[in-house]
């Protein structure tokens, strides 16, 4: 059934909240998760004040200011801090998106909050275990499969046939999307949710891709695809801008314009 | 519930996880219906909202008279087997995304079936048995 409550040894209890750091001027709070596998106490949320003067303007600046000057146990993953890989996805002020693209000015009211993606298993602090997120990623195939001989130079594409993928191949897998989902927070063993989904749609939409029907028929599922209810969720939280339920509309379409 | 949680409910491959039993390849059909009975009400409504009004205020006889009518009651039967077969379909998915004990998801599919056929078939009784006026 659906979890209204969190698991016991999910509830937030009450934090550290850390000094704030002497000499500065212009300070900012910043709320974090925090969750210890070793420990075995429960989740907690410390508070801690960032000098703006001394770190960039991103949220992902602040939190690693944080582990540079104030708490080096603090966990979280990033690369490229550019919104490029996708690394640094997590929960701001209640809304999923990467940490390194996000100014910690948008964050209007108050103390700038971070809780790892939902409704995802946590290995520590904002770090969420995303095997299942990879495995459907990679239960999609992502990947050109074609019978016919293969060219001599490249598979060719017209221009309008690779504009077809375009709002598709951007897609980074930060899982943003997929962790906003209401279906998939209550579903992900069964249903791919929207990152998947979406990049299900760009092979499926791909011109050189010689496994249409076949990449169909493994999505033609009550769960798998049609989990998806369109409330939209997905489109609002992509830092990319993409349009996860469009993607999976398209999918829909395709379903049934075989069948009918 | 942490990583470890997860991994050790299971020994298979997340892969494996994934994959489970298959696709069902079916699903499409029930999401056409849902769209082709949804469009079906919204062009019936404002025929069945005429009727209901007509029979406001009537008495069986007057009731029978309107209901009589061929036109009147094709339009009653099929915003009736819309309705239902929308109905079914709809509570459907709410049992599937919220229930997910396979004994009690199966147990609830299956009596949302019976209702909504024992709803379907009443009303469709009813309003035959006032248009042919047994």
């Amino acid at each position: 059934m659906v979890e209204f409550a969190l698991p016991k040894n999910s509830k937030i209890t009450g934090g550290k909240t850390w000094p704030k750091p002497a000499g500065a001027t212009d300070v900012r709070e910043f709320r974090v998760y925090r969750w210890n596998p070793d420990d075995g106490k429960n989740p907690s949320v410390d508070t801690y004040y960032v000098d703006t003067n001394d770190c960039g303007p991103m949220v992902l600046d602040g939190l690693i200011w944080i582990k540079n000057h104030i708490d080096p146990s603090l966990t979280f993953r990033r690369s490229c801090r550019e919104g490029v890989c996708g690394s640094c996805a997590m929960n701001i002020d209640g809304q999923n998106t990467l940490a390194c693209t996000r100014s910690m000015h948008d964050v209007k009211d108050g103390a700038v909050k971070i809780n790892p993606l939902p409704h995802q298993p946590v290995v520590k602090d904002l770090v969420p275990d995303l095997t299942n997120f990879y495995a459907q990623y990679a239960s999609v195939e992502p990947w050109l499969k074609t019978t016919s001989p293969t060219p001599q130079k490249e598979w060719r594409q017209s221009h309008e046939d690779r504009e077809k993928l375009d709002g598709l191949y951007e897609c980074i897998l930060c899982a943003c999307c997929s962790t906003s989902c209401p279906s998939y927070w209550w579903n992900s063993d069964r249903y791919l949710g929207p990152a998947a989904l979406l990049q299900a749609n760009r092979w499926v939409s791909d011109s050189r891709d010689e496994a249409t029907g076949e990449r169909l028929d493994n999505l033609e599922d009550p769960f798998r695809l049609y989990r998806c209810h369109t409330i939209m969720n997905c489109a609002k939280a992509c830092p990319k801008g993409l349009n996860p339920a469009e993607a999976i509309a398209e999918l829909k379409l395709k379903m049934v314009e075989r069948q009918i | 519930m942490s990583a470890a949680d997860t991994a050790k409910r299971s020994m298979r491959t997340p892969l494996g996880r994934v994959r489970n039993l298959g696709a069902a390849h079916s699903g499409t059909s029930d999401f056409w219906r849902q769209r082709l009975t949804a469009v079906a009400m919204t062009l019936l409504m404002i025929p069945v909202l005429v009727i209901i009004m007509m029979l406001l205020g009537r008495n069986q006889a007057g009731a029978k008279q309107i209901l009589g009518s061929l036109p009147v009651a094709i339009i009653m039967l099929l915003f009736i087997i819309a309705s239902a077969w929308h109905m079914k379909i709809g509570m459907q998915v709410v049992i599937e995304d919220y229930v997910h004990n396979e004994k009690l998801k199966l147990v609830s599919i299956m009596l949302n079936n019976f209702f909504a056929a024992a709803v379907a078939l009443a009303s469709i009784y009813a309003i035959l048995q006032l248009s042919s006026g047994v």
